[in-house]
Parts: structure tokens; sequence; C-alpha cells
């Protein structure tokens, strides 16, 4: 136990340094841009232009910023005002978007590792059958078509062709569905794939042999046996597939349009938004740190041989 | 054996000697078999995997010559009747669009009446002897090949090679173009012709930007691993952190810092265009997982005595690291890099769709993809600019994922000399 508390403590040492360094990244990289938040279409009088960047503390000197904003955020966890939507701060519009985009996310998660570990075992334990060839050409299709392909596609058949599934909105488990299974579909097919390899690894060991030997039944032999060693990998590519659903949900945000925060994210870079694109960075730098890190804390209690560091 | 042999020397029995002999013949004869030659040939056997590393050496072959086959123009727009046509066997001809204003609407016509212009400049600048006139000539010509020249109209920033291609398939085809059977997009382009030519950029942005990765990937790897202790705490360390890093991120911040008018002009000035710069980003991001693999690998085998012997005679670490570690970790880092390459072209694809990526008039598959997305609606059905893009973009991941699937199972040592 002591060591899994030790672990979480280190953890949480890295996870501000990531972020400290992730600001600054940011922070360098948004300055560098030419243009400012107020700088661009309709021309402000230099005056109020003026005014309105002492107003969000953006008159000082890059270094006098970069201690502020930081400070602003350590000591009150206030990531500021939003400079371009229209009296929002930023903590707000995290708290009304984050809900959304964790819950498409969560249920992509579920989606792909319940379809992905099925299918791999599936098709691992009836090896070379039809099921197994057309489930992992399924995968490789999966694989291999871009999200907003497969997005687009699915609204045109299953909104408007079969009207099964509502158009847009947000809040009813059916208008959670569609998203989620396009956002974890390509992360399913390459879970199968993860899952059917370390399944025939694990099926050829001798303690497999030894079991099936002794007479077990062959549905004890795959779940007891066969299956914990199989999901190492599948396990550990949890915390990758964290990253590429969050970056997914970008893209599928904007065609189902989804009041997530990362339709959000987009433009307030392009925008020149600093304080919201800021605050987009660091909460998705938590996101994939906490994610991480379960990853690594289940992959130690799964094997047994792994050593938490 | 080594008896007979003995006796075979202090007896000098002549049909045993012989026997001898021909028993060293046999055996200078047999020739060991290496890993490459073994892998090629289990990968010969795995069918699927062999077809596909053949339609990706045709796939290349096509990218590169594609301005030798007789397509139509991929940039030329055609507002009038051309928008949304479906897939047709309808003959076209190059340059017969009115709004272009080729001489008898014929690209080889216009051609040669521009070519001849610029030659009659040519004589008319030897003539002339003030440094005005001159400068005006050479001005004109220069206006004549760069802006008017047919080529500029109906290709974008052909280089010269390129330049030289499109000389040589006019020569060969004349006006010739294959019809549009693949249809033609929002703009009146010829979708088979744009699929063409973005074939070059998505698969030149797939092959480079994993040449980066593989690059940063194998040396840090390979560094860390070998050198173990606190070099490697540290370096892995810093990889751990930057996995938790949402690249994604600070690539759109880079790229939206790129597409800044001032910034891309600054860039052109030395010499470097976006596209480049596209690649270089990509692959320094993807190199982490490489790193990690290599790490693994070197540090398996680095206690071997291949690298003791290095290291007895006095290798620098720089030389046993590079010349006896890398190349063998060789084989997981080609299977990696065809399992590379697929995702940076989806990433591609996926920043073209936020509009970050490729800019136009450069075409890549993913900005084809974005295309077709934005025509698909449920009233009509462009289907065409979905499905023929979307096809080559997936025909090819799967060939790639497929190679690297065979790749992998031909370069297991595991495998060596079975089946």
């Amino acid at each position: 136990m002591s060591d899994v508390l030790s672990f979480i403590g280190k953890r949480l040492l890295w996870m501000i340094a990531t972020l400290w360094l992730v600001y600054t990244v940011s922070f360098v990289l948004m300055r560098l841009a030419p243009g400012g938040p107020f700088s661009s279409e309709r021309k402000v009088p230099p005056a109020i232009e003026r005014q309105m960047e002492a107003r969000y503390n953006l008159d000082g000197s890059y270094l006098e910023q970069y201690f502020d904003y930081l400070g602003g955020i350590v000591t009150k966890g206030d990531l500021g005002w939003s400079l371009r939507l229209e009296d929002y701060s930023v903590n707000e519009v995290i708290a009304q978007g984050l809900p959304v985009s964790a819950s498409l996310a969560v249920f992509a998660l579920i989606f792909a590792t319940v379809l992905g570990v099925t299918a791999g075992v599936i098709s691992a334990v009836y090896r070379g059958t039809i099921a197994d060839t057309s489930m992992m050409v399924a995968a490789v299709v999966g694989i291999a078509v871009p999200n907003f392909v497969l997005a687009s596609v699915a609204i045109l058949l299953f909104v408007f062709g079969l009207e099964i599934f509502p158009a847009a909105g947000w809040g009813t488990l059916k208008q959670v569905l569609l998203p989620a299974i396009c956002l974890g579909a390509p992360v399913a097919a390459y879970i199968a794939r993860l899952a059917r390899t370390g399944m025939l690894e694990s099926l050829s060991r001798e303690h497999v042999r030894t079991a099936i030997a002794k007479g077990l039944p062959k549905s004890a032999v795959i779940f007891k046996h066969v299956l914990p060693g199989a999901m190492l990998p599948v396990v550990s590519y949890l915390g990758p597939a964290t990253a590429r659903v969050l970056t997914g949900s970008l893209v599928l945000e904007q065609i189902f349009a989804l009041p997530g925060i990362g339709s959000h994210f987009i433009n307030a870079a392009l925008q020149r938004d600093y304080t919201l694109a800021m605050g987009m960075v660091l909460t998705y730098t938590v996101i994939l740190f906490v994610m991480n890190s379960i990853v690594d804390l289940s992959y130690a209690i799964i094997d047994p041989r792994v050593k938490l560091q | 054996m080594s008896k007979s042999f003995e006796k075979g020397l202090s007896d000098h029995d002549p049909s045993e000697q012989s026997q001898l002999e021909k028993l060293l013949d046999e055996s200078q004869q047999i020739q060991g078999v290496s890993l490459w030659q073994d892998a090629w040939r289990r990968l010969k056997r795995n069918h699927v995997a062999y077809r596909s590393l053949h339609m990706l050496i045709g796939l290349a072959l096509l990218a590169i010559l594609t301005p030798l086959i007789p397509l139509q123009s991929p940039i030329d727009k055609d507002l009038n009747d051309r928008q949304f046509l479906p897939p047709t066997l309808e003959q076209s001809s190059m340059g017969s669009r009115v709004g272009l204003k080729f001489k008898d609407g014929q690209l080889t016509a216009q051609l040669q009446r521009v070519e001849s212009q610029i030659a009659d400049l040519r004589t008319e600048l030897a003539t002339v002897s003030t440094e005005e006139a001159r400068n005006e000539i050479e001005q004109a010509i220069k206006q004549k090949q760069t802006v008017s020249h047919p080529f500029n109209q109906l290709w974008h920033n052909l280089g010269s090679i390129s330049w030289a291609m499109c000389r040589a398939r006019v020569a060969i085809f004349g006006d010739y173009a294959i019809p549009s059977i693949c249809g033609t997009d929002q703009l009146g382009r010829d979708v088979l012709s744009r699929i063409m030519w973005g074939a070059r950029v998505s698969l030149t942005v797939g092959i480079v930007a994993t040449l980066v990765s593989l690059l940063i990937g194998v040396s840090y790897g390979a560094i860390a691993g070998y050198f173990g202790g606190w070099i490697d705490a540290v370096m892995m360390r810093i990889v751990d952190t930057l996995y938790s890093v949402p690249f994604i991120f600070v690539v759109i911040f880079i790229m939206t810092f790129l597409g800044e008018d001032s910034v891309k002009k600054q860039l052109e000035q030395i010499g470097v265009n976006q596209l480049t710069v596209f690649y270089l980003i990509i692959g320094a991001i993807y190199w982490l997982t490489m790193s990690r693999v290599v790490r693994g690998q070197v540090l398996s085998l680095k206690n071997e005595q291949f690298v003791e012997a290095a290291r007895t005679i006095g290798a620098s670490p720089a030389r046993i690291v590079f010349r006896h570690l890398v190349p063998n970790v060789l084989g997981v880092v080609i299977v990696y890099l065809t399992l590379t390459i697929p995702a940076v072209m989806l990433f591609e694809a996926f920043l073209s769709f936020l509009g970050l990526g490729v800019s136009p008039p450069d075409v890549s598959w993913g900005l084809l993809l974005k295309d077709g997305v934005d025509a698909l609606s449920s009233v009509k059905l462009f289907w065409w600019m979905v499905v023929f893009p979307g096809a080559a973009l997936a025909l090819t991941l799967f060939a790639l994922n497929f190679l690297g699937d065979g790749l992998r199972d031909a370069l297991d040592p595991k495998m060596k000399n079975k089946d």
C-alpha cells in the first residue's frame, strides 16, 4: 500500500512539473504568433485597445504577464476571462464543456474496450475461421478510415437514412451513442488487434497447456488463465487511447455539434484567445496525465512482476 | 568423423581422400542464411503482405510519375457546367475550357504559341543594345514563362523535374486527357487527377515525417539504452512526461502561427515552405514510441558479446551505438516504421479536416476527404467525392498495415528457419 501512495505522490509532483512545462511552452508559442486577441477584424482605436489590454492584463511585459497569469492559476485556480467569448470566464467554459467531453470520451473508451476485447478474444480462440478473418478485416477498416469520414457516413446512414438516432443535441443516452461509437471505433479496432495478438501469445504458453491437459473446461482456461496475461498490451494501450479519443473529439464535437470543450479549442487558438486556449491545454494535460498514471497503476496490479517506480 | 579425417591424413587412402574432398566441396557450397534473406523468403510466402508490398511500390511509382500520366488539370476550376459531375466516360481534352482562352482551345496550340512568343522575344533581346530595353524584354520573357505559360495555369508550382515530365507528357499524349472517371468536385476539378496529385503530398508527408521521427527516436532510444544509469532515467522520464503533453494542441498552435501571412513571408525568404515545416513538426512528435521500443531492444542487446568485443578493441561509445547496436534493432524499427506511416497519414487528414494542414492550391488526400465530407448532404449525394479519395487512403493504409504485420512475422527471430 505504501508504495502505491508514494507512487501517487511522485506522480503528483511530476504532474506539476509537466503542467508548468506545458504552460511555459504554450505561453511562448502563443505570444510568438503575430497579432493579439484585439488586433484582428474590426480595428478599434489604439487608445481603446490599450484600455482593453490593461483590463485583461495584456499590457505588461511578457515576463510580467507570464508570472501574473501563473500566479492566478496557482493561488486561486483562476484561469482568467475568455478574451473572445462574451462574459465567460475560462473556468465557466470548462465547467460547462468538460462534462460533455468527458462523458463522450468515457463512453467511447468503454465501447472501444468492450468491443475490442470481445472481438480480439473471439478471433484468437477461433483462429483461422471466417469469424476471425472477417473481424480482423473489419479491424483494419476501422484503423484505415479517418474518424471524420466514418462520422459523416454514419450520420448520413443512421440519422438521415434509417432515422435510428437523433440528428444533434446532447443529454439523452441516444444522443451520446452515435458520436461515442464513431469516436471509439478506431480505438476498438486497435484494441481488437492487440487483444488477438496477446491472446495468441498467451494461448501458446505452457501453463495454458497444463490447464487444458488437466481437463479444465475451455471457458475456465480462457477467462482465468489466458485472458489476464493477454490483457497487458491492451491496458498499456489505454493511455495512448485516451490521447487519441481526446484528439478525435476535437473533430467529432464539430461534426455532431456537441457543446464540449474540444470545439472551443481550435477557435481559441485561431482567434488568439490566450486564456481560453491555455485553459484547454492545461485541462487536457491533467486528463492525460491522470489517465497515464491510472494505466501504470493498474498495470502493476494486473502483473505482479511490474514494480511501481 | 574427426577420427576418419585424421586417418585419412595419415594413410593417404586415395578413395577416402576423394570422399573427403567431395565433402569439403559440398560444405563450401552450403551458404549461411542471413536473417534478412530468411525474412525475405518468409515475407514472400505471406501472400497478403507480399501483394501489399507490390501495391505500395506501384502506388509510389504512380505518384512519382503523375506528371507523365495524361490526367486533367488538378487546379483548373470550371464553375460553368462541370461542378459535381458524376463519374463519366465522356471525352475530355486539355485546355478546352473557354475561360482559359487557349488558342484553338488546345493545350498544344497554346504551348506552341507562348513558346514561339518567347523565342521571338529572345531574338529581339539579341538585337537591342540599350540597358533599359533589355531589362524590359527580360521582364516580358519572365512574365511569359511564369504567369501566362499554360503549364502554370493548369498546374501549381511545378518543380523542374515535374515541369520536364509535363512537357514529355504533352509530347506523348498531345491534348488527350483521361475522362473524369471519378467525377468532378464542387469547383469543377477532376477528382481522379486531384487524387493522383494528392498522393504525392500525402505519401511524402507519411514518409518524410516518419523518417524524421525515426532519426530522433532511434538516436534517443539507443543512447538512453546504451548509457543506462541516470542518463537513461532522466531521458526516459522526459519521454514519460512528453507522453502526457497533448501534442495536438501544440501542433495547432504552431500551424496557426505558421498560417500567419507575415510568418509565411519570412519562411519563404529563407526558402522553407509551409509544407516542409508541416512534415518536420509531425515527425518531431511521433518519435516517442520509437525511442521506447529502441531503448528496450538496446537494453537487451548491450550485454551481448559482440558489444563487449567492440569495447575491448577500443571502439568509442558513438561507434558502438550507431555501428553495432542500431543495425541490430533495424528489424523492429522497420516494422514500427510501416505502422507509423499510416498513423502520420491519418494525422495529416485530421489536420486538413480542421483546416490546419495542407492549404490549397496544394492538395492532399486529407483535403480531398474534407471537401468530400463537406459535400455530403442528405439532399444530394455526391458520393464520388468521398468514396474515391477515401478508397485511395484506406487501401494505402491497408497495405501498410498488412505489410507491417507481415514484416513483423517475417523478422521475428523466433521464426527463423521454420516453415
